[in-house]
């Protein structure tokens, strides 16, 4: 039986199945026939969306055989000629492989470094204001790019940073100087990338804290008013412990997903001239299966980015179980 | 002697308290700026933007932008698109995220874990983009309208989301009687969890519509006709790939000048026009979405 057992711990479970053991095998089947029979409704229910996660999540998981067969579009996925490995060998060994493993962890590690610190000091911050309006416009104001598209957001990085028409041409024109292309720069787009992130999304992760320290017992601050702690000590060992589970759990979801960056926005950024560092695994997927039609190629790049992310969600999450007792699953 | 009030902040406390307003009020600038600067922008005369003269506030204010994107066929087409796919794809979503956090929230249904998992699952490993699109493809719904609606339908996270909340607020008591008064599980479903469930239907509405909305990737991927674009996709081609199609029919520098500083002022009034939609939707994020947040925690 599977249901029952939640938050009981192994005995719990133990002493059930020995329980079960000693029923019949026909009557217990006919025990769970009934139970089913009683909530018949219930699996039509769920029958609707499980189709659609077996279609669209479960088959392409079984799809992924394509990366060990030559792509034909008779014999298509399930019917196209085995060649092994070749694929992944062929990708290991193409000059590609070390700067795209490179521009992926790059962009990833450092939207992580900056963007965690930036969110925890933001809602911290907030958590610091009495004045009611001037909280509530913060958080509004810095929330609102969160809505905004990314093809908004980086139309608007083009508009803002044009060496030619743009507000950065405005800026340096003040101080009678040529704007620089950064759109053009290799060395610019990690932190356009990065930077443009943290103005988009900072405000939307502080809400996720700011519930968090809404949730801090009051008695703690009266006792550390109490005991004459100042405003930064009451930060140090009220409000950050009072995080710290929240980031745990958020940096686990974001180091599992380290190679698992977006497409949208890098591929928007990408030029000719800032390919060097822009080109990501995503990007270089999207290019060599569905623009030149080598789909086996791409899927067995797709298929080490997707295996690469399983195993490091996994040894993310067993670590911070071992170390904190918060974990995902 | 009794101190009567609360006790005094040090000089230090105070200090530290004016450096954060100070610092939160720079945060506020810096985010604002582009925002204020883009609109200001769009509400400006063409030669004003062309002249950089646009900093703070509108300058020789004109809806020559405005008129310019509400003039062009190809944004209108894309307007109308994205409301079909933001409406169909989020009734359809939603309708599918409570069909399987519902049952998925009782206790006792059986296989409950089996269904859990393979949530879980689906959601740390994906077969990738070419399976997917080849498993698209062989539906026959490339290039079709329901490729935008029906692939991304179920929202792994979304669904997780409802389940916490059906589970913290349903009351196993009002199950069990309405078991007792022989209600069935989808007259219950329908008449009891539906009816207290607003505040995270309204969640739900909000993720899938600006999602929906502001996604291009999938259309990207799975459309040729531009008939059937989205909006964000007319968008990329005018603010990122450049317009060149007009430009082939100017002849004198002034017309070509003219032209130029006519396509910026359309970015900006583009850029404000595409996102309104989103911002109706805002006084709603207002209500429900910290909630929705809080319940993000996915630990069972």
């Amino acid at each position: 039986m599977r249901e029952g057992s939640e938050g009981r711990g192994m005995t719990g479970i133990g002493a059930r199945g020995a329980r079960e053991a000693r029923v019949s095998f026909p009557s217990a089947l006919k025990r769970i026939l009934l139970r089913i029979r009683r909530h018949w409704q219930l699996y039509m229910v769920i029958a609707v969306p499980t189709a659609f996660l077996i279609i669209f999540n479960y088959i392409p998981m079984a799809g992924v055989q394509i990366a060990f067969r030559d792509y034909s579009p008779i014999g298509g996925i399930w019917h196209s000629p085995w060649i092994g490995m070749q694929e992944f060998q062929f990708f290991f060994q193409s000059p590609y492989f070390q700067p795209l493993i490179q521009n992926t962890l790059t962009l990833s590690l450092y939207a992580l470094l900056v963007g965690t610190p930036a969110t925890i000091i933001l809602a911290v911050a907030l958590n610091e204001v009495t004045n009611a309006t001037f909280r509530r416009t913060v958080q509004m104001v810095t929330y609102a790019p969160y809505f905004i598209s990314t093809v908004v957001l980086v139309g608007m990085m083009f508009i803002i940073l044009s060496p030619s028409s743009g507000l950065i041409s405005q800026i340096y024109g003040f101080f009678g100087a040529p704007a620089p292309n950064l759109l053009a720069s290799p060395t610019a787009f990690p932190s356009l990338y990065v930077w443009s992130g943290i103005w988009q999304e900072t405000g939307y992760g502080a809400v996720i804290y700011l519930a968090a320290l809404a949730n801090v017992n009051l008695d703690l601050y009266e006792a550390a008013r109490v005991d004459g702690a100042s405003r930064w000590q009451k930060i140090l060992h009220i409000d950050l412990p009072a995080i710290k589970p929240t980031v745990i759990i958020l940096t686990i979801l974001a180091v599992g997903n380290l190679m698992g960056i977006g497409f949208e926005k890098a591929y928007l950024l990408q030029n000719p001239l800032n390919l060097s560092t822009s080109e990501i695994i995503p990007t270089y997927v999207y290019k060599n299966g569905l623009l030149d039609d080598n789909f086996s190629f791409a899927a067995a790049v797709g298929l080490f980015n997707s295996g690469v992310n399983f195993v490091l969600i996994l040894i993310v999450n067993f670590v911070a179980r071992r170390v904190s007792d918060t974990s995902l699953f | 002697m009794r101190s009567t009030a609360t006790i005094r902040e040090s000089r230090g406390d105070r200090l530290f308290l004016i450096g954060i307003y100070i610092f939160l009020s720079i945060v506020l600038i810096a985010i604002a700026y582009p925002l204020i600067f883009v609109v200001s922008s769009s509400f400006s005369s063409y030669q004003a933007v062309r002249a950089g003269q646009v900093w703070l506030w509108p300058v020789g204010l004109s809806l020559d932008g405005y008129r310019a994107v509400f003039d062009d066929p190809q944004v209108m087409t894309g307007y109308f698109n994205s409301a079909f796919y933001t409406f169909f794809g989020t009734l359809l979503s939603v309708t599918l995220t409570v069909m399987m956090a519902y049952p998925l929230s009782l206790k006792d249904f059986l296989g409950r874990r089996f269904f859990i998992w393979m949530l879980l699952f689906a959601m740390i490993f994906s077969g990738g983009l070419i399976p997917f699109y080849l498993v698209v493809k062989s539906l026959g719904m490339i290039d079709t309208r329901w490729a935008l609606i029906v692939p991304g339908a179920l929202g792994i996270f979304q669904v997780l989301l409802a389940k916490t909340f059906f589970q913290a607020t349903i009351p196993t008591e009002l199950y069990e009687a309405a078991q007792i008064d022989r209600c069935s599980d989808i007259g219950f479903l329908l008449r009891v969890v539906i009816p207290l469930s607003k505040p995270i239907i309204a969640v739900l509405v909000l993720l899938y519509a600006v999602g929906q909305w502001n996604s291009y990737f999938n259309a990207l991927i799975f459309l040729n006709s531009e008939s059937l674009y989205p909006l964000q996709l007319v968008l990329r081609s005018l603010l990122i790939l450049g317009d060149q199609q007009g430009s082939a029919q100017v002849v004198s520098p002034e017309q070509l000048q003219r032209f130029e500083a006519m396509s910026t002022l359309l970015k900006y009034s583009l850029i404000v026009v595409a996102s309104v939609p989103v911002l109706f939707l805002y006084p709603l994020a207002q209500r429900y979405f910290v909630k929705g947040v809080m319940l993000g925690s996915l630990k069972e």
